[in-house]
């Protein structure tokens, strides 16, 4: 069965390849089939994985490194996906599956760029497939099946994480699409209006599940890990974070380019960089180059191969790129107080900002070169990346109102006194009556004045309140996406600078105090489940006159060998009350146990204000018209009878 | 010509930040860069500064795992040399942190060269070896 799978993997590679061939010669036909019949032949392959991994066939090696007959089903299926050689496959059948969608979808009227951005695509498939093939391949059986498997990573076994990479890799391989039409307009060195026209949706399309991976795999580091946060600036993490904030630049310099026709070159060049970052993570999370808290079993020589693939394709597109870009025509002159103007600072501070974080996360690698062992940790970005970004916060709420090609600033000084305002009364507030750092009240501010100047700009926008439902999706994507990163702002700001975390030391019986909850230790139990015993605590928390439950679990997987910690989560609206169980310990013949304890005061808008970013997105390219017909009804409803008959 | 203007100008900004950026950056290294200590090399180049934050990183020595008053963890750390670094954590331990175990910690020394860490390093897969401590360790296949 395996084998028939493996032949499929073989088949969709020598099709790739084909299509890859068929495209750069222009035949769009050809090259749109071929990339149909990719697709398929790669779906059938990765089918014979899920249903060797659903039925635990343990005559294929990597079901039998990283699975088990007793895993739940669902991670018996996201288990195809949780191991090298399964991503890979799954990475491969995300990149055929954007060409299959390109082959049908893009049409610019252009036939012979939709041919050549189809044969890119299929010469990336073709180097994710031979990388598949030869150097990571799934398909490999055992001589001596055993009766049964040594189970996926227990961390793994999680509903976040079960659909945090497919999610993550929509958006990474996204970005190949985008990387194709880059390098197609850059061969026939024609960058209009219509090319950004098409590449902004598909940009969109691999920015919007991005966001969503990397909200996910937050989201699971902070209830699965124990340790209370939900960002550690770690090298995984970066790695993620560097194609978004390229991807976040390329959204708003497309926006210059289709209407403008300005930024093109910029706008090629950023098109090709976030598919190099993309490819550039990879690397780093599986080469085990840099040391992560996130890596798992890593082999430097597949970490060679994916350098020597970044390279390659990165340096073919920098190369056309630079004996094409002078060629590229630019928009109209405009002045630096502009909506361009304003474009432009925004995309250079995300590309800077971007750049600080690659520095930091290769920074083991440089001292290492200069004969030294040294990291930088959450300190180096707080003290980077913050003080980089926050000037385009500030400005964004002021700018977004700005016109194209010049903009009368005589009214700027009424934006000052505004910001000013709330930055005083937040940070008196803040500092006078509730006593939290000043830093810290001028970081809710600067969401606040976010959220608020992105509401401001939508009703400006519409003059009228009814009109609000008449303005394109785009304007209400684009405030949602602004609105989400104010209340991120002020979600990253209160729980980083506000979080409560103590270590309690509890007795049976013992009480301890926790931001205002009272905690008693209750009970201690071996529970078991599935595949896994545990040890599950029961602790009690009042306040005022409330009363919970919190059960705080250790669980150990004997099929791995591992333990995990399982957090005991009490939500309210004020924040999460967070507990995780450690160690048992005999002190002085009586038998205590430690807990991890945090109060994580307004997490929810952390993950909210990404979740608002992603629906933004994903509103602002939505055709025309999907929710005309109703808004126009509601139009009708609320307008004064007068209106109507005009 | 107008233009020609604008791209300087554009360049100009740009360059502002940079170089803005490129301050902060060696600001933001000069205060956090941490430096890595194994117990060989401390032997070798001698303490810290204390106070000053720094990682360490070796095996956890076999039997050296005790337990103190509130939730504190003592241990060694050790790599085959003279050396071995006796360490104070207060917390939980990471579900993989083991006796004979590779550990990576941050934290400071004092003056007497013992060790607190504020981190210890957690891995989620006990094939992972940190790269720091590949020398110490075979990975079993």
């Amino acid at each position: 069965m395996i084998e028939f799978g493996h032949f499929a993997a073989i088949l969709a590679f020598c099709l790739s390849g084909l299509q890859g061939v068929q495209g750069l010669r222009g035949q769009r036909g050809p090259a749109a089939f071929l990339a149909l019949t990719a697709l398929g032949a790669m779906g059938v392959s990765f089918l014979t994985l899920v249903m060797a991994f659903a039925r635990s066939d343990f005559s294929v090696a990597l079901v039998a490194n990283h699975s088990h007959t007793l895993k739940p089903f669902l991670y018996k299926i996201a288990g195809t996906w949780g191991n090298h050689e399964g991503s890979m496959a799954l990475w491969c059948l995300v990149t055929l599956g954007f060409g299959a969608a390109g082959a049908v979808f893009l049409r610019t009227g252009r036939p012979k760029f939709e041919a050549r951005s189809l044969g890119i695509q299929g010469l990336v498939a073709a180097g994710s497939l031979a990388y598949l093939l030869f150097a990571s391949s799934p398909f490999m059986r055992v001589a001596e099946p055993e009766l049964q498997g040594d189970s996926l990573n227990p961390l793994l076994q999680d509903p976040a994480l079960a659909f945090h990479p497919p999610l993550l890799y929509l958006g990474y391989v996204g970005y190949s699409f985008v990387f194709a039409m880059a390098a197609a307009a850059l061969i026939e060195a024609r960058v209009d209006r219509i090319w950004a026209k098409a590449v902004r949706g598909w940009a969109m399309a691999a920015f919007v599940p991005l966001s969503g991976g990397i909200m996910l795999g937050a989201l699971w580091a902070y209830y699965e890990l124990g340790w209370g946060g939900w960002w550690f600036w770690d090298p995984v993490e970066n790695a993620s974070l560097m194609p978004w904030l390229l991807g976040a630049a390329l959204l708003h310099s497309l926006i210059v380019t289709e209407k403008r026709g300005g930024f093109a070159v910029w706008s090629v060049l950023l098109a090709v960089l976030a598919f190099c970052f993309s490819i550039l993570g990879a690397f780093l999370v599986r080469s085990g180059i840099l040391t992560s808290v996130h890596a798992f079993a890593d082999d430097p020589t597949r970490g060679l191969v994916l350098l020597i693939g970044l390279l390659a394709y990165g340096g073919a597109a920098l190369g056309l790129f630079a004996f094409r870009a002078y060629k590229i025509k630019g928009g109209p002159i405009w002045a630096a107080a502009s909506r361009e103007g304003a474009l432009m600072g925004n995309n250079l501070i995300l590309a800077v900002a971007t750049a600080t974080v690659l520095l930091g996360t290769l920074f083991p690698l440089i001292a290492e070169a200069f004969g030294r062992q040294m990291s930088v940790g959450e300190p180096y970005f707080r003290l980077t990346f913050v003080p980089i970004m926050a000037p385009a916060l500030i400005a964004l709420p002021v700018v977004q109102a700005w016109s194209w090609g010049r903009m009368d600033l005589s009214g700027i000084w009424k934006w000052a006194a505004a910001f000013a305002g709330i930055c005083a009364v937040f940070g008196l507030l803040g500092v006078g009556l509730m006593d939290i750092p000043l830093f810290a009240a001028l970081g809710v501010a600067l969401g606040v004045w976010l959220v608020g100047g992105s509401m401001w700009e939508l009703k400006r926008r519409a003059v009228t309140w009814p009109r609000l439902l008449k303005l394109p999706l785009r304007v209400w994507g684009m405030t949602l996406a602004h609105i989400g990163l104010g209340v991120f702002v002020v979600g990253a700001v209160v729980e980083t600078s506000q979080r409560y975390e103590t270590t309690l030391d509890l007795a049976m019986g013992g009480r301890a105090e926790v931001a205002g909850w009272t905690l008693s230790l209750e009970d201690m139990r071996v529970v078991e489940g599935p595949n896994w015993f545990s040890d599950r605590a029961t602790i009690s928390a009042s306040k005022g006159g409330a009363m919970i439950e919190l059960r705080p679990e250790k669980r150990y997987y004997p099929a791995a060998r591992m333990p995990t910690s399982e957090t005991a989560i009490h939500k309210s609206p004020s924040g999460d009350l967070y507990l995780a169980l450690g160690d048992r310990r005999e002190v002085n013949g009586q038998v205590r146990w430690t807990f991890r304890a945090y109060f994580n005061p307004l997490i929810d808008l952390v993950f909210g204000g990404v979740i608002l970013m992603a629906l933004g997105g994903l509103f602002s390219v939505l055709p025309r018209g999907v929710f005309k017909a109703r808004a126009r009804q509601a139009d009708m409803a609320s307008l004064p009878a007068g209106e109507l008959a005009e | 010509m107008r233009a020609r203007t604008q791209r300087l100008i554009t360049v100009a900004i740009a360059a502002i930040l940079v170089l803005a950026a490129a301050g902060l950056v060696t600001y933001a290294v000069r205060e956090s860069a941490n430096l890595f200590y194994t117990p060989e090399r401390l032997a070798k180049v001698g303490l810290p500064e204390p106070g000053k934050t720094v990682k360490i990183g070796g095996l956890v020595e076999p039997g050296s795992l005790a337990y103190g008053e509130n939730a504190e963890i003592r241990f060694s750390v050790i790599d085959g040399s003279e050396m071995t670094i006796h360490v104070s954590y207060t917390g939980i331990a990471p579900d993989l942190f083991q006796e004979g175990q590779g550990v990576v910690a941050t934290g400071r020394f004092d003056t007497a060269g013992k060790f607190t860490a504020t981190e210890l390093l957690a891995k989620h897969d006990e094939n992972y070896i940190p790269r720091e401590l590949r020398h110490l360790e075979a990975p079993e296949t």
